[in-house]
């Protein structure tokens, strides 16, 4: 591993965990028994991703739990509150739409990081068509489930700019036309769901794509005291 | 592996045979996620196993019932890795474990992977009582690898095997 390498592993590797933990956050709490199952299985798989990834960098569990906020280099938009259901459906849209389009592309190429993208890519197939039979049944639902939807994109759409700016150490990618497909994706998806595409600018005047630089939003410090109280106030214990 | 030692053959039928710890039905050479069996030298001994899905937790327990049964074989010195590339796809489970896994009560896979709408279009067949008037419930079920489905017919719900 390179530094430069090191560096985009920390980011994908940190993407996959902090949704990971979002995701975990809905056991015991989404709308039907099947959902629970569905994004706890979701939340397993980039939690494996994570470990592959950071495993590449470090101590996968020194890595997780004892970083401060301005470690980690996830993308904001994985950082972002749960919500109603509708708003994780919006932030699973934009963000498998994304990995799906990126891992391919990791994938079809000869870097450090296509044997994990390879195999993760098949399991986000999934997540991605998770995300969109969702879109389509709450988008096109009832008043109150298109209402709800709506809004959750229309939140979190300010952050899905951060996605397409390069990330140091992951080569081979065309960032450009990432953001090209996954724009022409999402919105195939919404509009079949009777939604409409956010329209104002996908990076906030504040933010200048900063997850990657280390610069966290407000919800973001206090799910990491959440994932690492237990570690950090009993280090080394086990089960 | 260009070549193989008859030892590294009895090692590999033994790695083999120990059961999946989540589908127990199953043994790893079945579910075709054991890559290899490698003597290294006296007594030391290096197995490559790549796991179903990047996050399967089965992994550890894997990993160790491999070391068991290779140190109970006389092999002090094991190691197990695990290998990504190339990636594991439901094609590798072979025809036997499938069958088992229909007996089972879990529809197996459909071969040729997820990719393209060929493959969803196949029925998927129950495994009770062999309609193919089978629904969809959720994409995830007990465990990443499974789909929750029921059957229109016996009206019974099932696990599908889901395509990888």
């Amino acid at each position: 591993m390179t530094p430069s390498s090191s560096a985009g592993a920390l980011a994908l590797g940190d993407d996959a965990l902090v949704l990971s933990h979002r995701l975990g956050e809905w056991a015991g709490h989404a709308p039907v028994l099947e959902e629970d199952v569905a994004l706890a299985n979701i939340a397993l798989d980039l939690l494996g991703q994570a470990r592959v990834l950071l495993s590449l960098v470090g101590d996968e569990d020194e890595l997780a739990y004892l970083r401060e906020e301005r470690a980690f280099r996830n993308l904001q938009l994985v950082e972002q509150e749960n919500g109603d259901f509708g708003h994780s459906i919006a932030r699973q849209l934009y963000f498998s739409t994304y990995q799906q389009l990126l891992y391919g592309q990791l994938a079809a190429g000869d870097g450090v990081f296509a044997p994990l993208a390879a195999k993760a890519v098949k399991e986000v197939d999934y997540h991605r068509d998770h995300a969109e039979q969702w879109t389509l049944r709450l988008g096109d639902g009832t008043a109150e489930s298109h209402e709800r939807m709506q809004r959750g994109l229309d939140a979190l759409w300010r952050f899905t700019g951060e996605m397409f700016q390069p990330v140091e150490g992951v080569d081979g990618v065309d960032w450009q036309s990432l953001h090209t497909s996954w724009h022409t994706s999402v919105s195939s998806v919404l509009k079949r769901a009777t939604l409409t595409v956010p329209e104002g600018p996908q990076t906030g005047s504040w933010s200048a794509g900063a997850g990657r630089q280390g610069l966290h939003t407000e919800p973001f410090g206090r799910m990491l005291a959440e994932m690492q109280h237990l570690h950090r106030s009993h280090p080394g214990a086990t089960w | 592996m260009v070549t193989t030692t008859p030892l590294e053959e009895e090692l590999r039928l033994l790695a083999g045979s120990v059961p999946d710890p989540e589908l127990p039905v199953l043994t790893l050479q079945e579910l075709g996620v054991l890559r290899s069996v490698e003597v290294l030298g006296p007594g030391r001994v290096e197995v490559e196993l790549t796991p179903t899905y990047t996050g399967c937790p089965a992994i550890g327990t894997m990993v160790a019932d491999i070391e068991q049964v290779l140190h109970d074989h006389g092999i002090p010195d094991v190691s197990v890795r695990t290998v990504l590339a190339p990636a594991w796809s439901t094609d590798d489970i072979s025809a036997e474990g499938r069958r088992k896994l229909a007996e089972f009560g879990i529809a197996p896979p459909r071969p040729g992977g997820p990719a393209g709408p060929v493959a969803l279009s196949l029925a998927i067949r129950c495994p009770h009582c062999g309609s193919t008037d089978t629904e969809l419930l959720s994409r995830f079920s007990s465990t990443a690898c499974k789909a929750l489905r029921r059957c229109a017919s016996c009206r019974e719900p099932f696990d599908h095997f889901k395509e990888l």
